[in-house]
């Protein structure tokens, strides 16, 4: 094989470094002893021990896992009946139609998702007078309508790729329909349930927008706190968070792409099927 | 139809003794009425009628999109008929789900658990049945070992090759002890040589068990050495139901004809009939041919006659002996496969004829050439007069 040439290194040598050196800087800094946020004082984990004792972050932070816990679990269980829905329901008429609605939300711009769901909460209270106060509630409620989406295209795909006469071979094996679901459906399409678990979780945390559309007073995740304090200017304490939440969405990323990989990998080694029969 | 075909069932099925299906006080073990199953306006599966007898190894055959899934994955369970009735032993099963049936199924894409060990794939039916654990593993452990696997009852499928997943598929299918065993493709996924050997394995396995099968295929080699019986499937209705050697050598029509091997076929009027003594004459060559049909034919009615390759002498000296079919020609293509010749003979009226024949003399050169002249000869009674 050629060896690559210098030029391309030199481009991704460059690409790289526009992704991620300014994560890297933020890391950098949040261990940075000075007061000031671009000035390097020494190695110092001050910040991190300030952090810990800033209740408002600690509060925010608490909010934003109970809202990404909570939405990512009811986002898989409604994503996940609704790939089942989307794939096993035949071919219908407007299939195509429902299965292109679905991945919308995962293009809308999240402005317009905010906007329409905040319209939508107001009109609602107007109507039957729920919901009474906006918060954590509606957050939650947000955050599931456009994570499901992705869980339902992750699972989607995955039951596409999944051999319909396994389930057909444990029902001839005696298997009841509830049996067949829970035996061969659902160990299969676990893989896919827990990364898109993952993925809605990991979107609810980052939220920001959406989540400022839709809050009301006294409930502020922790995406909403950082950017309030950054409006202040830039303290070395929002990179110490900052540091700690890169961390957590790494390694959620990095599960739930080992996840898909090894899914991909058991995919593959399936049997060649002969000649299709009629 | 029946009319000195050699019968195979002593060869191929064990399990089933004699021949049932000519004995009309035989209760047949499946019965299928008057099936019928239309998806929107498509007719699958139109109107069939099908008896199977205990112990058969019956091969549904034919063409993709003719139906012959259709009818298995109905005996299955998986389709609802649109009309008709199916009955296993007496039992009218037409309305019992898959999960109730006396039947299982082997898949064509074998359908192996990916998530369990080859053992837990093995065990899962009984389980399903409730069957106190000892059980469950005792039987597991003489599957495991009918089906020549008991090394490999820890492994993930994925470990496995696809003629080894196929044993985990018959095992797992088997284990129920069903009344009927459906196959659908069974050998299509393997390669040539492991065919062969799965093909002779099933058949005893057949042979040991006792059990019926039904087998879907659109492979006809596979139909003629497995089954005791063959239905060739077209458009969702029966073409033929017979043993290997009716279908071959007394194709009921064309297409049944053409589907077994290959076929010479002219065009010919019917001269006379009478008691099943038949008398053609071909076209262009005036050639008188007396043969053997079962149904009456009109003097002058048109009709076909197909003549098996191997069922054609080829000579140079014109041969000898009544009650022959001879015709003049010249070799125009010839293909040496060892074992045997395959020539392509150009006849005095024109028409080319396909002759197979066996090289039972040990030569260096070719005891026919190119452009030989050559005179072809069979006896007329091998002619099928087909009127399809």
């Amino acid at each position: 094989m050629k060896r690559p040439s210098t030029f391309l290194y030199t481009v991704l040598s460059f690409g790289f470094a526009f992704l991620y050196v300014p994560i890297f800087v933020v890391m950098v800094y949040s261990f940075n002893d000075s007061r000031l946020a671009t000035v390097w004082g020494g190695f110092s984990t001050r910040w991190y021990t300030a952090l810990l004792k800033n209740q408002q972050i600690l509060d925010a932070a608490l909010l934003s896992l109970e809202i990404a816990v909570v939405s990512a679990t009811l986002a898989t269980l409604l994503g996940t009946l609704a790939g089942l829905a989307l794939n096993r329901m035949g071919r219908y008429r407007g299939r195509t139609v429902f299965t292109g609605m679905i991945a919308a939300p995962l293009v809308m711009p999240e402005v317009i998702t905010g906007l329409s769901l905040l319209l939508l909460f107001v009109s609602l209270k107007e109507l039957i007078g729920w919901p009474d106060s906006r918060g954590a509630n509606t957050i939650t409620i947000a955050h599931i309508t456009f994570s499901m989406a992705y869980v339902a295209v992750i699972v989607q795909s995955r039951l596409a790729a999944m051999d319909q006469s396994l389930e057909e071979a444990a029902m001839d094996l005696g298997g009841r329909p509830f049996a067949v679901a829970r035996d061969i459906t659902l160990p299969l399409i676990a893989p896919a349930m827990i990364a898109g678990w993952l993925l809605a979780f990991t979107l609810s945390l980052d939220d920001l927008v959406i989540a400022s559309f839709t809050s009301g007073a006294g409930a502020s995740t922790l995406p909403m706190v950082i950017f309030s304090k950054v409006k202040l200017g830039i303290t070395p304490e929002v990179n110490a968070l900052a540091t700690i939440i890169i961390a957590i969405v790494t390694v959620g990323v990095l599960i739930a792409g080992w996840i898909v990989l090894r899914q991909r990998q058991h995919g593959s080694n399936r049997p060649e099927a002969g000649a299709p029969g009629d | 139809m029946n009319t000195g075909s050699g019968d195979r069932t002593g060869v191929a099925g064990g399990a089933c003794s004699g021949t049932p299906w000519r004995d009309p006080k035989q209760q047949p073990f499946i019965e299928v009425r008057s099936l019928t199953k239309r998806f929107g306006d498509f007719t699958a599966v139109n109107n069939i009628d099908l008896h199977i007898y205990r112990g058969e190894l019956f091969t549904i055959l034919g063409g993709s999109g003719c139906g012959k899934s259709t009818l298995l994955r109905m005996l299955a369970g998986f389709e609802e008929p649109s009309e008709g009735r199916i009955l296993i032993d007496g039992l009218d099963i037409t309305d019992m789900p898959p999960y109730e049936r006396p039947v299982n199924m082997m898949f064509q894409s074998y359908a192996v658990f990916p998530h369990m060990t080859v053992e837990q794939n093995i065990a899962y039916g009984l389980k399903k049945e409730k069957l106190p654990r000892d059980t469950v593993r005792q039987r597991v452990k003489e599957m495991l070992e009918l089906v020549q696997l008991p090394e490999l009852a820890r492994r993930k499928p994925q470990q496995l090759s696809g003629g080894q997943q196929q044993r985990v598929a018959l095992a797992r299918a088997l284990i129920k002890r069903p009344k009927v065993l459906l196959l659908d493709e069974p050998l299509a996924a393997l390669d040539k040589k492991l065919r062969e050997q799965t093909q002779f394995e099933l058949m005893n396995l057949q042979d040991q068990l006792g059990i019926t099968f039904v087998v879907v295929t659109h492979d006809q080699e596979e139909a003629m050495t497995l089954a005791t019986r063959i239905a060739v499937m077209r458009a969702g209705s029966f073409v033929q139901i017979g043993t290997p050697s009716e279908v071959y050598e007394f194709p009921r029509n064309l297409y049944v004809a053409d589907f077994f091997g290959s076929i010479n076929i002219f065009d010919a009027t019917v001269i006379s009939w009478e008691n099943q003594d038949i008398t053609v004459e071909l076209d262009g060559t005036g050639t008188r041919i007396q043969t053997r049909h079962p149904k009456t034919l009109a003097s002058g009615s048109r009709c076909q006659v197909g003549i098996r390759p191997e069922k054609v002498l080829i000579s140079k000296k014109p041969p000898e002996g009544a009650g022959q079919t001879v015709t003049r020609g010249v070799v125009q293509d010839l293909a040496y496969y060892g074992n045997r010749s395959i020539y392509r003979v150009r006849s005095e009226a024109g028409r080319v004829i396909q002759v197979s024949a066996q090289n039972y003399q040990r030569s260096a050169e070719l005891l026919l050439e190119w452009d030989d002249e050559v005179f072809l000869s069979w006896d007329s009674s091998c002619s099928v007069v087909m009127t399809e």
